[in-house]
């Protein structure tokens, strides 16, 4: 069953990763947010899948009576999905801000930081 | 026995570091008086050091120690014998003297306090590194000795020359103690113990141990850029763009002769093999007579001094090569000397140059009337230096003679030792009787006799020199002896006299010198310009050569950033993914451990649609002409993936994610909106073509290994701790919910932190704007 869950994760990680790779920035900032998703259903898919049984404990025991999905990588996906979501709101809001202080979405010509010509070395003391 | 015990020593190590933090407040309500207040500091050492003498002189030695980290053999330990308390007597007594001169040299600098405060931090550099049993503890007082030495070079840091000297010399010597620390390694593990008084009774087994070659190769390096031997002799006449207080004390009596007490130090245990009796020699004979002929170049005074110096170095490290007793003793007594008069003409031109405004050689004359103290003080050191009775250099000079007369290869040796000090009494005639005696030469400043500060240090050392070859049995066996037999090994104990007692062969080879030195300096002006005729025609230095290694480097570091660092954002990504994907790949290429393939099991049709769908969003994504269609598909896929959740049993994971894309794509249409998504991707083909094969080679990478990880066994431990002690300890009945709030609470609370976090930063990214912008985008866009 995991083998199916293996190639989709495989699959989102693929497009996500094409994204990542453009030069403009929108395709990235989409990048970002199908890894989330991509890394959440890794560790999800890690954890084992059991179908329909989510893990909680009945009223009147204090055991699950059957096999429930596992919880663990349950609670560290729900805190994954959040987090993921501030990154990727924090990166679109930066990504909106560079394009109005650059002007432009393009990768290639954000160049401040690391300008095209090159200057001399310092070689004097 | 020791004044105070043997761990006073502690204290005395510690006075100059304390002596440092001080100075510069000392400095800023006394002004130059504070010089007399902060001598007290090193001569207390002094006093501490003396009290050990008497003790050394029987044969005694003296060891103390802290633990600092022991489970790596390094010790806070001293060791006193006859070798490091003679050094520490130099350190600490000229370095009294010093500390007055200096006060008086930089009487109304600025900058007082922290010259002050440089020159005792190397202070208790330089005690530290000649009392460090230790030999890691002595690798790090030496590297300490090079950044102060860089520190007070660079002083008058607004020159483009001191800066290029401070440098130099950081370079040279701080690269031979990278060196040195290799070779003190090696030497500890081999001979079994990395504190110095053990390693030296290791008799024989350094010697015949496999890596004697490699130790000896490390520890002379270190030796020898801190000694400014040849070929490494250019960064000390550089140096003396320091204040001549630096000039006198760190690079002519105490620290240049690092190097040579490191290798009197090793020399019982690397000493007395024909490597070291062939390496030794030869390049401190080179350095004698390079450092002598160059100095007979120079009209500087300093330069002149610095020279000799070097040449000074060279001859201590050819008679320490030569492992013969009588030639070692020879060394002691010069080393000793040559601390006295060397510190002491130092201070004398420092004093002319303060006084007269200039130190060229050609431009004063006639000064023994005007400073009659500068002037004695500079004729009996140039007595000690030409080496002539009745002071200890002339002493010095006979037993050196008498050590390597009877050596192997002693003519030569002794040649090179006859003709570097035949230069070397030209050299001192000229310090001497140029710039006093001779017609009155006008000079810059009107000249006369500095202040006590300025001259208390030169006379006293001058007049010690007399002392010294006055009283030179009991200087002998109390200080000089015990210095010879610890860098033999062995007690060695030869009784002093200032005047030879039978005509040995020393006196005739005295006798040579002297003539040939008196012929020299009559004939110093056309040898001065036959001298630098010859070097202008050569025209390449080692000085010039480490500029242009500088440059290599510093060109090949900024060709390999270009390269490295294109600053193309595309380029940085494919690199990274590039590297995930082997990363990814060759563990499973090289194990073979690839996934075994397996039925992919039973689904039911709802749940591959479901797939289907996230698979269909995402491509869509990649395809999507318009931006809003991306937005749309984007929330499509991550809906897929909630209802993934829900039919997973995880509902707590549905609604969030249900939420979160909810959210994702509001914002993102907020902010999508705005921008200008171009519909085409602006890849060329080839770019597509490669970004295409490699996020699929990745994509199946992750595949793989995900299918490696679930068809190993499931290891239940965690998940079943969780759900029995939910409800039993916790007191919950959802699980996920437990471990979230409870088991792994604080998690949660790091979770909500950054959240909040990145909300401030959304807002200060959004609200913070430049308060000129002429950027008409964020015009239209407010």
């Amino acid at each position: 069953m995991e083998t199916l869950f293996s190639v989709l994760v495989g699959i989102l990680f693929a497009g996500s990763i094409y994204l990542l790779l453009s030069r403009k920035l929108v395709r990235i900032l989409l990048g970002i947010a199908i890894l989330g998703n991509a890394v959440n259903l890794l560790i999800f898919t890690a954890g084992r899948l059991t179908r329909d049984v989510p893990p909680i404990i009945p009223l009147k025991s204090y055991l699950p009576v059957e096999a429930t999905a596992n919880p663990l990588p349950q609670a560290l996906v729900l805190t994954a999905i959040v987090i993921s979501f501030s990154f990727l709101a924090f990166f679109l809001v930066l990504g909106y801000r560079a394009y109005q202080e650059l002007g432009t979405d393009d990768l290639l010509d954000m160049r401040v930081a690391e300008p095209k010509e090159h200057s001399e070395p310092p070689l004097g003391y | 026995m020791p004044l105070f015990g043997v761990e006073a020593t502690f204290w005395a190590l510690l006075g100059p570091f304390v002596a440092a933090a001080l100075s510069p407040f000392l400095a800023k309500t006394l002004k130059h008086n504070a010089a007399w207040l902060l001598a007290v500091i090193p001569a207390l050492a002094f006093l501490q050091f003396l009290s050990f003498v008497p003790g050394i002189a029987e044969g005694q030695t003296f060891k103390a120690s802290l633990e600092w980290v022991p489970t790596f053999n390094v010790n806070f330990s001293i060791y006193l014998d006859g070798l490091s308390v003679l050094f520490a007597l130099l350190i600490s007594g000229i370095g009294t003297l010093i500390t007055l001169y200096a006060g008086g040299y930089l009487k109304g600098h600025e900058n007082l306090g922290q010259f002050l405060s440089y020159l005792f931090l190397f202070m208790g550099a330089m005690l530290g590194v000649v009392v460090a049993d230790n030999v890691i503890t002595l690798f790090v007082y030496w590297e300490l000795t090079s950044i102060t030495s860089f520190l007070l070079i660079g002083f008058d840091h607004l020159r483009r020359a001191s800066r290029r000297s401070a440098v130099q010399a950081l370079v040279v010597t701080g690269g031979g103690g990278l060196a040195l620390m290799a070779g003190l390694i090696l030497a500890g593990y081999q001979g079994g113990s990395f504190e110095l008084s053990e390693l030296l009774n290791s008799g024989d087994v350094l010697r015949e141990s496999p890596y004697y070659t490699a130790i000896f190769i490390l520890v002379v390096l270190g030796a020898f850029t801190k000694s400014a031997q040849f070929p490494f002799h250019f960064w000390l006449p550089n140096a003396m763009e320091a204040p001549t207080p630096v000039s006198a004390y760190l690079h002519s009596a105490t620290m240049v002769k690092a190097g040579v007490y490191l290798l009197m130090r090793m020399h019982p245990v690397l000493g007395d093999t024909e490597l070291w009796m062939t390496v030794l020699p030869i390049f401190g004979g080179i350095t004698l007579l390079v450092g002598t002929i160059l100095g007979i170049r120079q009209t500087d005074l300093k330069l002149v001094l610095a020279y000799t110096t070097v040449a000074s170095l060279g001859l201590l490290v050819m008679l320490t090569g030569t492992s013969d007793p009588v030639a070692i003793q020879g060394a002691v007594i010069y080393l000793f000397a040559h601390s006295l008069f060397k510190g002491s003409l130092f201070m004398v031109v420092g004093t002319v140059d303060h006084e007269s405004g200039t130190r060229d050689l050609n431009r004063v004359g006639g000064l023994f009337s005007l400073m009659p103290i500068t002037g004695t003080a500079a004729v009996l050191s140039a007595l000690s230096m030409a080496g002539l009775p009745p002071l200890v250099g002339f002493v010095a000079k006979e037993v050196l003679y008498d050590g390597t007369w009877h050596t192997v290869n002693g003519e030569l040796w002794t040649g090179f030792a006859v003709l570097g000090n035949a230069m070397m009494f030209a050299l001192a005639a000229t310090v001497a009787i140029k710039p006093f005696f001779g017609a009155k030469v006008k000079t810059p400043k009107v000249a006369h006799e500095g202040t006590v500060l300025l001259i208390a240090g030169s006379i006293t050392l001058a007049v010690l020199g007399l002392a010294a070859g006055a009283f030179i049995a009991s200087v002998g066996h109390q200080l000089l002896s015990p210095m010879t037999s610890a860098i033999l090994g062995v007690p060695f104990d030869e009784e002093l006299h200032l005047f030879p007692t039978y005509l040995s062969p020393a006196l005739y080879l005295s006798l040579a010198t002297i003539a040939l030195g008196i012929i020299i300096f009559m004939y110093m002006d056309k040898l001065r310009v036959i001298v630098a005729d010859a070097l202008r025609a050569i025209g390449w230095g080692p000085d010039k050569g480490f500029d242009q290694v500088l440059e290599i480097i510093i060109r090949f570091a900024t060709t390999l950033t270009q390269t490295v660092q294109t600053g193309s954002m595309v380029t940085y990504m494919r690199a990274t993914f590039t590297v995930i994907a082997f990363i990814l790949f060759v563990p499973m290429i090289l194990t073979g451990n690839w996934p075994k393939l397996q039925g992919i099991g039973s689904f039911y049709a709802y749940e591959w649609f479901i797939a289907a769908i996230a698979v269909i969003g995402v491509y869509a994504v990649l395809t999507a002409r318009y931006r809003v269609t991306a937005i749309v598909l984007l929330g499509i896929q991550g809906f897929a993936v909630a209802l993934i959740y829900l039919l997973f049993g995880a509902p707590d994971l549905a609604f969030t994610q249900f939420m979160v894309e909810t959210l994702s794509v509001v914002i993102l249409a907020l902010v999508m909106t705005r921008l200008n998504l171009k519909p085409t991707d602006a890849r060329s083909s080839r770019g597509k073509a490669f970004d295409i094969s490699l996020s699929v080679l990745c994509g199946a990478g992750i595949s793989m290994l995900l299918m490696s990880i679930v068809q190993l066994p499931f290891d239940p431990t965690l998940s079943e701790f969780f759900t029995q002690y939910s409800r039993t300890i916790a007191h919950g009945r959802n699980i996920v919910n437990v471990i979230l709030v409870d088991f792994r609470g604080f998690d949660t609370i790091g979770e909500i932190s950054v959240v909040m976090v990145t909300g401030l930063a959304v807002l200060a990214l959004i609200r913070v704007r430049p308060k000129s912008n002429g950027n008409s985008n964020s015009e239209k866009n407010r």
